[in-house]
């Protein structure tokens, strides 16, 4: 398990989060823990709030109320903190088009500060198998090849904790499998991971933590060992509105 | 009545009432400029609009410091309503302006310094007032407010000195005679009792738009509520 | 925290190399400041004597004018690919991260400026090249870009973005136009440093006020 570099218990921990856009209430009083090592997947259809939960926890929108820790860092207080330890992948790849994978990567490692920077792009490059394309521009690689490299950016700094916001758009079947196989094994021990998704199926295969996001809430929360898959299945249809 | 609706009440009576007094003093009771001659009365509203004009604006920086240090929503409901009237008060400011310079200078309009950071005031705050427009709504938009609330005042002073200097190397040619007749005091009392009245009118104005804006963005905020429980 | 300064070179080295790329921005720079001092010279007419007197305040409209459109390519260019929030996502300062846009623009608008200058002397037949209009080109530009960057990473969230960052830009860098037309009006009869010492004043009191104000504002700014 990859221990915090800050003092909590928890890798997570979310209190009373609202967040309004306008005359929009996205995110009402929500309520969430997580606690390191876990892979909670967090479902809701279209428009229910995920992204701006992800983006709430990655730092990049200010709550409007409530508290946010991540990996023992609080969100106001130190947000730099937090985004040292943590990695994220949008359905936007974040990728300059008309620079080539590897200065992508550099980029992004100088904004860091990290000093091992080649031996981390090898090692990254390695891992998510883009090394064959590092000289090509990011804007000419296939939406498979793209979605690889975001991942491998995300992970260039060796987050402990890992957000990701529908990673599975434009993922090939192989990478797919990559995803599942690698987001949790970092390499300093077990990855914290918080993916959302609309894919009851992916999600199922995937997390050992399953939450549905509702009304701007967290309205179910439980261990994967303890949930049904049919009966999970038709309380999300339920959330939803459709059947499943 | 609760007490802020009886102060409110109260504020729209007493400046109505002084404004009809101010304008009976302005048209039956001041002595006409030996100058200027009749024209020159609307002195009596153009100095009164500068000076709440720029009232307004130093409440929009207010407002908007208040706002980026506070992020709670009334010291932007404050600086959007005083920037609202600040445009309405700058375009009265820039008529009367207008009116009075034809007949004393010969000309509509000179690129005199105050005239001209007059016009700037103007300009920015009109952006102030599109930006509120296009941006996104919330917070964001009124951050991006804020900040462009606290640059605009920062800049009238730069303004200002930078149409003087300008002026100095590019001097112009005063059409018609120069305006600077001395006041004499019951000039001075009704400059002074019109300037109180529109301070008064200013505070009754803002103290509505204000409580307005801030029932606009409840009912917004209810509209939304009610929509994403839907 | 990161350090600052290698960020900011990061940062800057990046746009370089995407300015390299695609010349984007040196390039709208360039035809947009050209056009308009060709058209100017069709707006003034040939007469040989009405040029020198002109010509300083035509050469700010251009500067000022092709500053807008290459202002707006900066941000343009990390919100559509949502490369803004790859940036946000970096332990970096904020500061960092306006200093490194800024000294990029700057950079760019430099390079364009420098570019124009010998067309503008052959179409307004004037020589530019003295010291003294170097300074004042290098100080107008770095309150363009300092005030510039701050308003496009404002304007390129809103609707009708190529509106809002002129209305947004021209009205608050007035000081900074009225000075550099009057510096490079001196400069360019071969007046001495002392005429033109207020003007620079001007000009830098106000690159002083933007950088500070601008660097404090931009975190208000970035934020979603």
């Amino acid at each position: 398990m990859v221990e915090p570099d800050g003092n909590g218990s928890l890798a997570i921990k979310v209190r009373g989060l609202t967040k309004v856009y306008g005359p929009q209430v996205v995110l009402r009083n929500l309520d969430l823990e997580l606690s390191w090592g876990n892979f909670l997947i967090v479902f809701g259809p279209n428009g229910s709030g995920k992204t701006t939960l992800i983006k709430a926890l990655s730092t990049i929108s200010r709550p409007t109320e409530g508290e946010v820790s991540v990996a023992g860092f609080d969100l106001k207080r130190n947000p730099a903190a937090i985004r040292r330890n943590i990695g994220l992948v949008t359905h936007q790849p974040l990728l300059y088009g008309d620079l080539t994978a590897l200065e992508n990567l550099r980029f992004h490692g100088k904004m860091f500060g990290l000093t091992n920077l080649e031996e981390r792009i090898e090692k990254v490059a390695d891992l998510m198998g883009v090394n064959s394309f590092l000289g090509r521009k990011a804007s000419i690689l296939s939406h498979g090849m793209q979605k690889r490299l975001s991942l491998a950016r995300a992970i260039l700094h060796d987050p402990p904790i890992l957000l990701l916001d529908e990673p599975e758009t434009g993922l090939d079947q192989e990478a797919l499998e990559m995803l599942g196989q690698m987001m949790g094994a970092g390499e300093r021990g077990r990855r914290t991971v918080v993916m959302a998704t609309h894919s009851v199926e992916r999600g199922l295969a995937l997390g050992n933590r399953l939450a549905i996001l509702s009304g701007g809430k967290i309205a179910f929360h439980e261990d994967r060992a303890n949930i049904d898959e049919a009966m999970f299945k038709s309380t999300y249809g339920r959330f939803t509105g459709v059947a499943s | 009545m609760p007490i802020g609706a009886v102060l409110k009440n109260g504020l729209f009576v007493v400046s109505a009432t002084m404004m009809l007094v101010v304008l009976y003093l302005v048209f039956m009771w001041v002595p006409t400029d030996n100058i200027q001659g009749t024209v020159q009365r609307i002195m009596y509203f153009h100095v009164p609009v500068a000076w709440v004009a720029f009232l307004a604006f130093f409440i929009v920086l207010v407002g908007s410091v208040g706002y980026l240090w506070k992020r709670t929503s009334k010291w932007d409901q404050l600086a959007y309503s005083a920037a609202e009237i600040g445009v309405l008060l700058t375009t009265l400011l820039l008529i009367t302006g207008i009116i009075w310079a034809k007949p004393i200078w010969g000309v509509w309009w000179t690129w005199e310094p105050r005239l001209t950071t007059s016009l700037m005031l103007w300009l920015i705050y009109v952006a102030y007032l599109m930006l509120r427009a296009y941006s996104p709504p919330g917070d964001q938009g009124a951050r991006y407010a804020a900040v462009l609330g606290i640059i605009g005042f920062i800049d009238v002073p730069i303004v200002y000195y930078s149409v003087k200097l300008w002026r100095t190397v590019h001097p112009q040619v005063i059409v018609g005679p120069a305006a600077t007749g001395e006041l004499d005091s019951s000039m001075r009392i009704l400059l002074l009792i019109a300037a109180v009245t529109f301070t008064l009118l200013f505070v009754y104005l803002l103290t509505d738009r204000f409580s307005l804006r801030k029932s606009e963005d409840e009912v917004e905020l209810a509209r939304g509520l009610a929509e994403s429980l839907r | 925290m990161t350090k600052f300064w290698p960020t900011v070179a990061a940062l800057m080295w990046k746009d370089i190399l995407l300015e390299l790329r695609t010349r984007d921005i040196v390039i709208s720079v360039l035809a947009f400041a050209l056009l308009s001092l060709v058209i100017f010279n069709f707006a003034l007419g040939p007469s040989p004597q009405i040029t020198p007197v002109v010509a300083p305040g035509v050469l700010w409209v251009a500067f000022t004018f092709a500053g807008v459109l290459g202002l707006t390519r900066t941000f343009v260019l990390e919100k559509d690919q949502g490369n803004l929030v790859g940036l946000l996502l970096t332990p970096t300062s904020r500061e960092a991260i306006y200093v490194g846009k800024m000294l990029g623009s700057l950079f760019f608008m430099l390079l364009a400026e420098i570019i124009i200058l010998p067309v503008f002397a052959v179409l307004f037949n004037i020589s530019p090249f003295r010291p003294e209009l170097l300074l004042v080109i290098l100080l107008a530009t770095i309150g363009f870009a300092s005030m510039g960057t701050l308003f496009s990473a404002i304007a390129v969230n809103t609707r009708s973005r190529e509106i809002m960052l002129p209305m947004l830009f021209l009205p608050v860098v007035v000081p900074i136009i009225i000075g550099a037309v009057m510096a490079s009006g001196t400069a360019l009869e071969g007046g001495s440093w002392s005429d033109m010492v207020k003007s620079i004043q001007l000009i830098a009191v106000f690159d002083v006020l933007a950088l500070v104000f601008s660097a404090f504002a931009f975190e208000h700014v970035l934020q979603e």
